[in-house]
């Protein structure tokens, strides 16, 4: 973070979810990330009213509904263009963007790439079920290309998208994976990705029980990852390539300094700009 | 531990609401009540006492998460009591486990006593449960079928 907020004391993760009784199915794992960053935020003790949830479209994207803070739930893939521009004229506030592999690797995979590259402090969460829920179960970027579904007869046949390599190589400055299923270690991701200054990137593995029943079985495969996170970014890619996917904990973290807007650039004021164009 | 299962308990209670499926949400809710007696119990044994903060990933449970929460992953929107009370017996059961450990591996002393004491407790909600358990009709065979599904591949 570049601000730190005064601490409240005594405020518990209950204290950040809202009214709102979430819509996601029963047993999906977007419950235990929704629990994972209520308990990161008591653990910072952030003030609620310090703190924006930003999302797109899609069944995580619902997660600003779902919280005691300010929130905005923008557009299809365009969560981070959003966050960016709070971030950067709220510096004080700390930014977490939330959506799923749908909007932020295909509609909003560009914003993506550069989010990592301007490297503006925020936190991006991306709870990765490898479909489009929320639209039906169509294949999303991260989803096997043998994955047969009614929607995609035999599999797609393409290669997935690998978020955690593209974010390496376009500059983010913490990659981390977790598991809803362990919302606890979650949580302690959540809490070094705010803690790490500049853009931080936590995929969540989180099942779609109504159109992956086969990822209820995840609990069964993930594991931590049996390094310690590394400042090397080449070792880090090597770790990154040759990941299966189910490595959690932090797996990269890096010092890049963080991009702040320069005010000080900034020689005339906005009304002299605007004589410069025709209204 | 106590705190969490009485969490999820609302949370599952909650969900079971938003899902139509009001005799499950009915079943949580009574869960809820018996954890927060057992919280409201253990918080007047603490009484003024000064406990450390303990962050929640650096309890040492037994598994990925408080020994006594039902996992957010294991219901379903159609599930019926029987599911219910299995998930809940199962908890109980894992709660009857980590306060048996405890009792055999800490000193002799107060905390000995409290988790002794406890420890039974937790061996009488499995007892009640199992109980409950044996008066629920089992599931039918398609409980999972739903004729007009929320979400549908089309």
């Amino acid at each position: 973070m570049t601000s730190s907020p005064a601490p409240i004391p005594g405020l518990t993760a209950r204290d950040y979810k809202s009214e709102v009784k979430p819509v996601w199915c029963p047993g999906c794992g977007d419950f235990s990330v929704l629990s994972a960053i209520t308990k990161a935020l008591a653990e910072l003790k952030l003030p609620p009213e310090k703190v924006s949830v930003i999302s797109g479209i899609g069944c995580s994207s619902r997660m600003p509904a779902y919280m005691n803070s300010y929130g905005f739930h923008g557009v299809h893939g365009r969560a981070v263009a959003l966050a960016t521009g709070l971030k950067l004229s709220r510096p004080d506030l700390t930014v977490l963007v939330t959506g799923g592999d749908g909007d932020g690797f295909s509609i909003g995979g560009n914003h993506f790439l550069h989010a990592c590259r301007r490297n503006v402090d925020m936190t991006y969460i991306v709870m990765d079920n490898q479909v489009y829920g929320m639209t039906k179960g169509q294949p999303s970027p991260t989803t096997e290309p043998d994955w047969d579904s009614a929607l995609s007869p035999g599999g797609t046949g393409l290669r997935p998208f690998h978020p955690l390599v593209i974010a390496l190589a376009s500059g983010a400055n913490f990659i981390a994976r977790g598991f809803s299923g362990d919302p606890n270690g979650t949580a302690r991701l959540i809490v070094d990705a705010i803690r790490t200054p500049g853009f931080s990137f936590v995929e969540v593995l989180s099942p779609c029980v109504t159109f992956r029943e086969d990822q209820r079985g995840w609990k069964k495969i993930v594991r931590p990852a049996p390094v310690d996170p590394t400042e090397d970014i080449g070792r880090a890619a090597r770790r990154l390539m040759t990941d299966d996917g189910f490595n959690l904990g932090i797996l990269y973290t890096g010092k890049r300094k963080p991009y702040q807007l320069r005010l000080d650039a900034v020689e005339e004021e906005p009304a002299a700009l605007e004589t410069q164009f025709v209204v | 531990m106590e705190s969490e299962a009485l969490e999820r308990y609302l949370d599952l209670a909650e969900q079971m609401e938003v899902h139509h499926n009001p005799e499950v949400a009915e079943l949580f809710r009574k869960m809820a009540r018996v954890e927060r007696k057992h919280v409201e119990k253990i918080l007047e044994r603490v009484g003024d006492k000064d406990l450390p903060h303990i962050p929640p990933w650096e309890y040492q449970w037994l598994g990925e998460e408080a020994a006594e929460a039902i996992s957010n992953e294991d219901v379903h929107y159609l599930m019926t009591p029987h599911h219910a009370l299995t998930l809940a017996l199962g908890a109980e059961r894992r709660a009857f486990g980590f306060y048996t450990r405890v009792v055999e591996t800490v000193e002799p002393g107060e905390l000995l006593e409290l988790a002794r004491e406890l420890m039974e407790e937790e061996r009488e909600h499995v007892a009640l449960i199992e109980a409950w358990l044996a008066k629920v009709p089992e599931p039918a065979d398609d409980w999972a079928e739903d004729p007009d599904p929320p979400l549908l591949q089309e």
